[in-house]
């Protein structure tokens, strides 16, 4: 990726706080965790874009409080998945779409890690989160700390590498990685 | 005393009611199950990966590969996170368009479940009537698209084509008679005491436990939960169109069946109005010859027939997309499938798998 595109990434990363800060869950937020959030962002005019970025090491804690909280109420996870972003320090993000089955609205919140860098599971809040993870290990390799049964889901266990990373090339390694 | 063991079964992937290559692992006791394990990926095809490989528009053909059974669905849900991303326009007409063979394709997709389902547990019967009626439907996505199962018919800002003149005929044709057939189906199932004995409390989930093990669509519902994203998120024209969420309250084999029945019934009340409703006009918008969504990203979700269908799509702004994700309801509903079967009986395994109407090409992407 050039320069040019990588940098108009990192301003949409680093987003626009200003148009989200009436949200009324990003007030709560900001109000309950507000050492925990890193940056606000998301497409324009669509409420469901609401996207916040949280430090990691409070990941497990800010979706228990937007799960348990009455008025947020984000009882439903619907994804979980990993994007990899080769050039960052920290390269993967890991992204979690809740929506909230009550008051049906979405949230998307987003947590980086280095490569290895283990991230906390978030199977205790939802129970759904179990395969998306592992889905997020074998295709990317993002060790989920505290998951009871982290393997890999869609590849055989044997296989070798981790299709999603960016440089994983398109037709696989060669032959030898491929199930007999 | 007899001693016992706990036994290991394999089951599939080559099994005709695993519909198609699901592995699953059971472990026995007696007849009981006490644990079991899905084993998935025989279909895996790495479509995510492809994705970042295609242009936007090379990847329209691709979805209609995921949840093959209802193609239609696929097409919507991923077109319209792109018109999210580049903020298109899509023409009323095209919007109804859209409905209406969305909504065909929920009723051919609980065909084929039906079908399916009811041939497991040992009606023969029920699965030719249903192939016999989804036969229609298929011709009639043959007649607008030119391919029966493989559809690829929307487009950015709208649709390939417009319907052909003899589309209008032989859908109010099979509209006029569907209902009666439903009917037919009812009477072979629904009061049936071998169907009742296989399906009333098999397989149960709690809705608390459903909404925590990410369940969506008929199986949800099934549970007690009026949830549909056609209602709770209206998009494209649903907000215009009057029809009910049917649900049920045990969460099993049966009440899933119920809800999927009584949705064919929605589905063509819907396709009834949309086609009356339906203007004239265009049938696709102002649309960029290249597309190339902005850097940004977006999720949009559609209620396919098997439940919350999503793309996560994120862009850098060139004419492929950087990272797509597909929230693929299948694989979501299988996850929970240990928790149905635990404490239950081996017989009731394919009963179990049959009512939460899961796509493999969907599971495995």
């Amino acid at each position: 990726m050039d320069e040019e595109k990588r940098a108009v990434e990192s301003e949409f990363a680093e987003g626009d706080h200003s148009l989200w800060e009436d949200n009324p869950i990003v007030k709560k937020l900001r109000e309950i965790f507000p050492e925990a959030i890193i940056s606000i962002s998301g497409l324009q005019p669509y409420p469901d874009e609401l996207t916040i970025k949280v430090k990691k090491e409070q990941i497990v804690k800010v979706c228990q409080f937007l799960k348990d909280d009455p008025h947020l109420a984000f009882n439903y996870l619907s994804d979980l998945c990993g994007v990899d972003y080769p050039e960052r320090e920290e390269r993967f993000e890991i992204v979690y779409h809740l929506y909230s089955i009550t008051k049906r609205h979405r949230l998307r919140l987003k947590v980086s890690v280095k490569d290895g860098e283990p991230l906390p599971s978030v199977i205790g809040v939802w129970q759904t989160a179990n395969w998306h993870e592992r889905e997020a290990y074998d295709l990317l390799g993002i060790p989920f700390e505290g998951h009871p049964d982290l393997r890999r889901i869609l590849l055989p266990e044997d296989w070798e590498g981790h299709p999603l990373r960016k440089e994983y090339p398109l037709m696989g390694y060669n032959s030898d990685t491929k199930p007999d | 005393m007899l001693e016992t063991k706990e036994l290991l079964l394999n089951m599939g992937p080559q099994h005709p009611s695993t519909h198609g290559v699901l592995r699953l692992l059971l472990y026995l006791e007696g007849e009981t199950i006490v644990n079991s394990d899905p084993i998935i990926g025989y279909l895996h095809r790495g479509i995510e990966k492809l994705a970042e490989a295609k242009t936007y528009t090379q990847f329209i053909p691709i979805t209609d590969r995921l949840d093959y059974i209802a193609a239609f669905p696929n097409n919507l849900a991923y077109v319209q996170t792109v018109e999210k991303l580049m903020s298109l326009e899509v023409p009323l007409r095209a919007q109804y368009i859209r409905v209406i063979l969305t909504e065909l394709n929920r009723i051919a997709s609980h065909l084929v479940w039906l079908g399916t389902h009811a041939m497991d547990i040992g009606a023969i019967t029920v699965f030719l009537y249903c192939f016999r009626e989804r036969e229609i439907i298929l011709d009639l996505f043959e007649m607008v698209s030119g391919a029966r199962m493989t559809v690829n018919f929307f487009r950015f800002g709208g649709v390939a084509a417009d319907l052909p003149a003899e589309f209008y005929p032989k859908v109010k044709e099979f509209l006029d008679t569907f209902p009666a057939k439903i009917a037919d189906y009812e009477a072979l199932l629904t009061q049936n005491r071998i169907w009742l004995a296989r399906t009333k409390n098999v397989a149960v989930i709690s809705a608390e436990d459903g909404i925590n093990w990410g369940l969506s669509g008929p199986n949800l519902r099934g549970s007690g939960i009026k949830w549909d994203i056609r209602k709770a998120n209206p998009y494209a024209v649903y907000n215009k169109l009057d029809f009910e969420i049917p649900t049920g309250q045990m969460g099993d084999v049966y009440d899933r069946y119920m809800v999927r029945m009584e949705e064919m019934r929605q589905s063509t009340r819907i396709v009834h109005q949309a086609l009356a409703q339906m203007p004239d006009g265009e049938i696709k918008g102002k649309v960029p010859k290249i597309i190339k969504p902005p850097a940004g990203e977006a999720y949009s979700c559609i209620e396919s027939p098997k439940g919350e269908l999503g793309f996560y799509i994120v862009s850098d702004g060139s004419e492929k997309p950087y990272r797509v994700k597909i929230r693929a309801p299948s694989f979501v509903n299988l996850e929970a499938l240990p928790l149905m079967l635990k404490g239950g009986l081996i017989a009731d395994v394919i009963a179990a798998i049959g009512s939460i109407d899961i796509v493999l090409g969907e599971v495995d992407r």
